[in-house]
């Protein structure tokens, strides 16, 4: 009877520790899949988080980038999402409004150091934070610019639209370039707004009127976006860039083959550059009249709507915001480490390192791209337009068809309000 | 009555636009083969000139090592092999059967049923992604886990829902419609039953439209994308056509990419080839097009 009670003891004692000791699985996913280092970076920061306490364990899925958004609406509609996600910041809104996404919980002192791109806020939350920032610059070679008589432009005093022409007009006139102005028109998609709204924005239109994202009209379709559509037909017309008909492998290669003196590229293509030439230098965007511009927001992590548990994924996301991951994912795949800190220990970005451009860039230049739900519908009526303009499509008819079909979709969604 | 033998021997110039359409559906392929050996940089610089049609410069197989590295190529290649072979069985016994009954039994509702069922030739798989995907997330499977409900992140996800389709049901229909009545009668007044007409007669008559329809399946399924994306959340289901997608990061390896490619196009040039004959013979004799 003794040996019954103290064998039904132990394994009461047994079954109850191991209840108290079970942790509850997290599950993660993520867009890096294909991507080697990538995953090694995030499975170091799950390993490290799932060591460091008892009461979580994060479990990685990885999808293919080009794949996942897709792939996350898809299990929204089933009701399969995660309990951490990651998002690129411009889709971020459209996924909080359609309550993809819950606001973060995450202690504000975790990323009040880091840059303003990689903070995901929408209607005064903070739905995401980023390990990174991306940023695009004016890739060129010093010794170039220099032998064209083209002053070298800083982020104190950035070339304007008239200067930024006239060294266009030099290299071209050099007669050794296919073009002055590679743009990158052979990638698609995200590219368009990314890389140009910028050069709109410059100009002192927008994407979208940004004060209450209710209209496109006056922003997209006004004198300055008219203004920068003539100005953008010129490149192509000009033949001062490459137009749509680029190869990709001309995006790729074409900088370091010499075929073009000046790429607007981000900075995950920076240390590519940087082995072609010993002499690449990277440069502050144009001021086309409201100051110089370029894109923000990367990719950053997210707690899911219906998660059963969203302070094991806000632990997890503020674990990961530790400076020396935020220096690893910058080592590893050379995007901007968000923070002054992470950034000094990087090897990229630390002072006198070869991309320490890029951080002043983003800190000094970066505005985010339109921050309403409706983004990736006007993302994509707005590549189109720039599309047709650089194949010679009337600017004005252009604009404004575009400005009324993103205006068009916002009252379809009743101004994106719930 | 003489015909000289030169006039009966086909002219070599008639050879010479069937080559040079032979070299333009090769060139692709051979563009992809050859590239696959190349570093990234060699390739995209040979694009510019015919080099790229042929093995020089630094040719290895590294590139089929950092795909493989990359990626679980092999899971991937399994994955679409055992889906696409699976479904293609399956619809080719599905689709030949309910063909059967469609054209030599006599049922109630049969030419309504058969029209309305040749009208969702019409409706795309995009139309019906997000209705079939609730539609699979709340249906019961019992396996190795027991009775569980939703298919999301399995096999049968990719498998039952594309097991009988509407174009390989017309096919079958069509061929049979053409097959002489008078075998059917001689087999029943032999005693033959259905089952034994479909299984022993019309079957083994049945074997180039059975090549076309599986080959046109076998494609169909083998290049899915959308679907897969969908509903396999899990990597350990994946097929190769999201596979594809871990080759397209920043900066893209286009040798990985067309080492890739080139792995995953083996089995469709081997089931081509498999059934290329019984495939000529089917377009031969019904008109047929894929």
């Amino acid at each position: 009877m003794k040996k019954l009670i103290f064998g039904g003891a132990m394994l009461a004692s047994l079954l109850a520790s191991t209840a108290a000791f079970a942790a509850t699985d997290l599950t993660m996913w993520y867009h890096g899949a294909g991507n080697d280092v990538e995953k090694k970076i995030v499975n170091t920061i799950i390993d490290d988080f799932n060591k460091s306490q008892a009461d979580f364990a994060v479990k990685l899925e990885q999808f293919p980038q080009a794949a996942y958004n897709d792939s996350v609406t898809a299990a929204a509609v089933a009701g399969k999402l995660p309990d951490i996600l990651d998002v690129d910041g411009p889709v971020m809104p459209g996924w909080a409004w359609a309550g993809y996404m819950a606001p973060l919980t995450v202690d504000p002192a975790a990323y009040a150091k880091f840059l303003p791109g990689p903070i995901g806020t929408y209607n005064g939350k903070v739905y995401s934070v980023g390990l990174w920032d991306a940023a695009v610059a004016m890739v060129a070679r010093k010794s170039v610019l220099d032998a064209n008589g083209i002053r070298i432009p800083t982020i104190e005093k950035p070339w304007t639209g008239e200067e930024f022409d006239a060294a266009l007009a030099k290299l071209q006139a050099s007669g050794k370039f296919e073009y002055p102005l590679d743009l990158g028109m052979a990638w698609k998609g995200e590219w368009y707004p990314y890389a140009f709204s910028p050069f709109l924005q410059s100009f002192g239109g927008d994407i979208v009127n940004r004060d209450g994202y209710k209209t496109a009209d006056g922003s997209l379709n006004g004198p300055a976006a008219v203004k920068f559509g003539a100005w953008w037909q010129h490149l192509f017309k000009d033949k001062l860039a490459p137009g749509t008909s680029q190869s990709p492998a001309d995006r790729d290669n074409g900088f370091a083959a010499g075929k073009y003196a000046i790429s607007w590229n981000g900075n995950w293509a920076a240390l590519g550059a940087l082995k072609a030439h010993d002499d690449v230098i990277f440069l502050p965007a144009p001021d086309f009249g409201k100051g110089p511009k370029i894109g923000a927001a990367s990719w950053q992590f997210g707690v899911s709507a219906t998660g059963k548990h969203q302070d094991g994924a806000n632990k997890f996301i503020q674990f990961a915001l530790q400076d020396k991951y935020l220096t690893a994912f910058s080592d590893g795949i050379g995007l901007i480490a968000p923070t002054p800190e992470s950034a000094a220990a990087s090897i990229n970005y630390k002072k006198g390192g070869p991309m320490e451009a890029y951080f002043g860039l983003s800190k000094a230049q970066a505005l985010l791209r339109p921050v309403y739900p409706g983004y990736s519908v006007a993302a994509k009526v707005f590549e189109k337009a720039l599309a047709d303009i650089s194949n010679g499509s009337e600017v004005q008819p252009t604009l404004d068809a575009a400005a009324d079909e993103i205006t068009k979709d916002i009252a379809k969604n009743k101004n994106y309000t719930k | 009555m003489s015909t000289s033998t030169s006039s009966l021997r086909p002219s070599r110039w008639r050879y010479l636009p069937l080559v040079l359409v032979a070299i333009v559906f090769i060139f692709p392929l051979e563009f992809m083969i050859m590239s696959s050996l190349k570093p990234s940089q060699q390739l995209l610089s040979d694009t510019n000139s015919f080099r790229a049609f042929l093995p020089v410069g630094s040719i290895s197989l590294d590139n089929y090592y950092a795909a493989f590295a990359r990626a679980p190529v092999g899971l991937f290649l399994f994955n679409s092999v055992f889906i696409t072979a699976t479904t293609v069985v399956l619809a080719l016994f599905l689709c030949s059967i309910s063909a059967f009954s469609f054209v030599f039994l006599q049922w109630r509702g049969r030419d309504t049923i058969l029209t309305i069922l040749l009208t969702t030739l019409v409706i795309p798989i995009e139309i019906i992604a997000v209705p079939l995907l609730l539609l699979v997330n709340q249906l019961p499977w019992v396996g190795l886990h027991g009775l569980t409900f939703g298919w999301l992140n399995s096999y049968q996800v990719q498998i039952i829902p594309f097991s009988a389709d509407a174009l390989s049901v017309f096919l079958f229909v069509q061929y049979f419609k053409d097959l002489p009545k008078e075998l059917i009668e001689a087999a029943r007044i032999e005693g033959a039953s259905w089952w034994q007409i479909y299984y022993k007669v019309i079957m083994p008559l049945a074997g180039p439209v059975t090549a076309t329809a599986a080959i046109l399946k076998f494609l169909a399924m083998y290049n899915q994308f959308l679907w897969p994306l969908m509903v396999t959340q899990a990597e350990q289901y994946r097929p190769v056509m999201i596979g594809l997608q871990y080759f397209f990061q920043l900066n893209i390896a286009w040798g990985e990419v067309m080492a890739y490619l080139t792995l995953i196009t083996v089995p469709v040039l081997i089931f081509y080839l498999v059934l290329q004959r019984a495939f000529i013979a089917s377009i031969a004799s019904t008109g047929i097009k894929g």
